[in-house]
């Protein structure tokens, strides 16, 4: 039977187009990292290996500064993302269906589905009302609007981890005389733990590459890595963006390796 | 009530769904499962020994009656206040625990002493001889295993009652013999009330005390093994529980007269209008030549069996019984296909049932 099915992997063409993809996808980056190793302070001329870029960007306060910002901010998203999604995801799948379940998953996932452009302007537009009225200033508004985005990603691999849970675990928790709170911290918690750790992981990478919410929502010096690499494109190029680049691709990278290794199945 | 009834369901009504669309799971069923007592809920799939066995647990909530727990009534209590364990199907064993953690998790939720639930898991595996497996988790674990693991648990906290959900269903048939042993042994150890489910009447028959024969959301009878297979109440429970002829005919003062015109001795019977049932067990026939007497028969087919042989009857209006004789020594029944024969019952073996 396998022999005779259809294969995609048999059309003529195929290796050719996978190489070509690839090819697209990560040449760029190639390039970039290759760059960020280059002596010369052009762009486009290569003047041999150095590590002079990356000295030059550690002690930029300027680098260190927006660092330090986009962390925080990663961190606290990425918390208070994951528990607003654990237990959106508790609410959705714990009990039985429901009218307008779907309109709630959609409602869940909105920031996957409005373009970022407009959520980002959305956002402005609120937030400088607050800000007027209030008149208080802070990282706060990022934190949010970071918190906001993240929560449907940091809900897919949660709301996927609960799906797979054995329901009978829970009803066996509580034929043992464990109490509802009991149940969800000695059982349900633990189980779902991997989800979680996964869920923060993406929330923490998916706010540490944005821009264009950050953006529109910053206020005066707020910049966070991906702004301030941004603003600095306006100036002019030197390979330490390359080596900026590097550095936040090689954080990324190591974060969702991380996130492919615990979202694995062990089977 | 009698003081020796550990569980007394009441009029007991589970229905699911709601409106006309309601399929009434439980309809009207009263039961008392007494103390210390092996008792067994056996019927086909769906006929709602595990919706009774859930009900007593308090994984679901009665739509009527009541179920009592040496008297009290339990029917709105949550399974955690309840003192009684349950052994799943699908085991149900915390994956992230170890065996001794699981075991002791019913005992810390009570908030007994550490020294206290450290005894207790011990004894408990030491009693589901898995001392040596203590320190594992329960994926490394086989089947029968996890089975011990599962029983341990629920018999740590030392449940008035304990429930077993058709647990020895996922055993290959050798371990399944073995656990069938063990659990009437840890039954007659501890004392505990058991009350299992399962579709198996084999299983039914070998380990209750009691049983109770379930069809339809309806118990159709309780009684010992010994009970429900001689004097089955109704149809149902006659061919739910081991082979049966059935015969039918019209009753007449003392005897059954059956299609073919012969008369069956029933002492006891009293004429009535209309159809009456009667069966009896295959090993209740006895098998003669047709000068002999006894209802005149063909053999249609013999089936071989090891310690015994499978006669098919046929009588002259067609209804087929089976007879199984013992083998002889020679292993030859001395019958033949197309044979005839003069089928006698052994006393008393001939009996009326309900439709």
């Amino acid at each position: 039977m396998a022999e005779r099915s259809f294969h995609v992997a048999r059309l003529p063409g195929f290796a050719t187009m996978a190489v070509a993809v690839f090819v697209a996808l990560y040449l760029p980056i190639f390039t970039l990292v290759a760059y960020s190793f280059n002596a010369s302070n052009s762009m486009a001329v290569w003047g041999g290996f150095s590590l002079d870029w990356y000295a030059k960007a550690w002690a930029n306060e300027q680098v260190k500064d927006a660092t330090v910002r986009s962390l925080v901010i990663a961190c606290f998203a990425a918390v208070i993302s994951t528990a607003v999604a654990t237990m959106a995801a508790l609410g959705t799948t714990r009990r039985r269906a429901f009218k307008g379940q779907t309109f709630i998953y959609v409602m869940i996932n909105q920031p996957l589905m409005v373009p970022e452009i407009v959520t980002a302007v959305a956002l402005m537009i609120l937030f400088g009302l607050v800000k007027t009225v209030t008149g208080i200033h802070g990282l706060g508004y990022l934190v949010l609007a970071h918190a906001a985005f993240c929560v449907p990603f940091a809900y897919l691999p949660i709301r996927a981890r609960l799906e797979g849970m054995d329901l009978t675990l829970e009803t066996a928790a509580a034929d043992l005389y464990a109490t509802p709170w009991a149940t969800f911290r000695r059982v349900t918690l633990p189980l779902l733990a991997p989800g979680m750790v996964a869920g923060a992981m993406l929330a923490f990478v998916i706010s540490l590459d944005d821009v264009v919410i950050t953006e529109f929502v910053k206020s005066g010096g707020q910049d966070t890595l991906p702004t301030y690499m941004l603003g600095q494109l306006r100036r002019q190029l030197t390979p330490e963006i390359n080596a900026v680049s590097t550095m936040l691709l090689a954080v990324t990278v190591v974060l969702l390796t991380t996130f492919f290794l615990l979202t694995r199945k062990k089977d | 009530m009698a003081d020796d009834v550990t569980i007394s369901a009441r009029h007991v009504i589970k229905a699911f769904g709601q409106g006309a669309a309601a399929v009434r799971a439980l309809d009207d069923v009263s039961v008392d499962i007494r103390r210390s007592e092996f008792f067994t809920l056996l019927g086909p799939s769906g006929c709602g020994k595990t919706t009774l066995l859930r009900l007593i647990a308090g994984f679901e909530m009665p739509t009527g009656g009541e179920i009592l727990l040496d008297g009290a009534d339990i029917s709105t209590l949550p399974p955690n206040k309840r003192p009684v364990n349950t052994v799943f199907q699908s085991y149900a064993l915390f994956p992230h625990l170890t065996v001794a953690q699981n075991v002791a998790f019913g005992l810390q939720m009570l908030g007994k002493p550490a020294a206290e639930v450290k005894a207790t898991t011990e004894r408990m595996l030491a009693l589901v001889k898995l001392e040596a497996m203590a320190g594992r988790k329960t994926a490394q674990l086989s089947g029968g295993q996890q089975q011990r693991v599962a029983l341990a648990r629920a018999l740590a906290p030392q449940p008035k009652v304990l429930l077993l959900d058709e647990p020895l269903s996922a055993l290959d048939l050798k371990l399944r013999k073995e656990m069938q042993i063990e659990l009437k042994r840890l039954q007659l150890e501890t004392g505990i009330t058991f009350v299992f489910v399962t579709h198996d009447q084999e299983e039914a028959l070998t380990m209750s005390d009691r049983i109770a024969v379930m069809s339809a959301g309806k118990v159709q009878q309780v009684g010992t093994a010994r009970d429900i297979y001689i004097h089955p109440r109704n149809r149902f429970v006659a061919s739910f529980i081991g082979e049966t002829n059935f015969l039918t005919g019209t009753a007449e003062d003392g005897a059954l007269r059956l299609g073919t015109g012969e008369r069956i001795e029933m002492p006891g019977l009293r004429a009535s209008p209309g159809p009456t049932t009667a069966i009896v067990r295959p090993e209740q026939l006895r098998l003669g030549k047709t000068a002999d007497g006894g209802l005149q028969a063909r053999v249609v087919s013999l089936v071989y069996f090891g310690t015994d042989t499978h006669c098919h009857l046929h009588l002259a209006d067609g209804t087929e019984l089976v007879a199984r004789l013992q083998s002889p020594a020679s292993g030859e029944a001395g019958l033949s296909r197309g044979d005839s024969v003069g089928i006698r019952f052994a006393e008393g073996a001939v009996q009326q049932v309900e439709d």
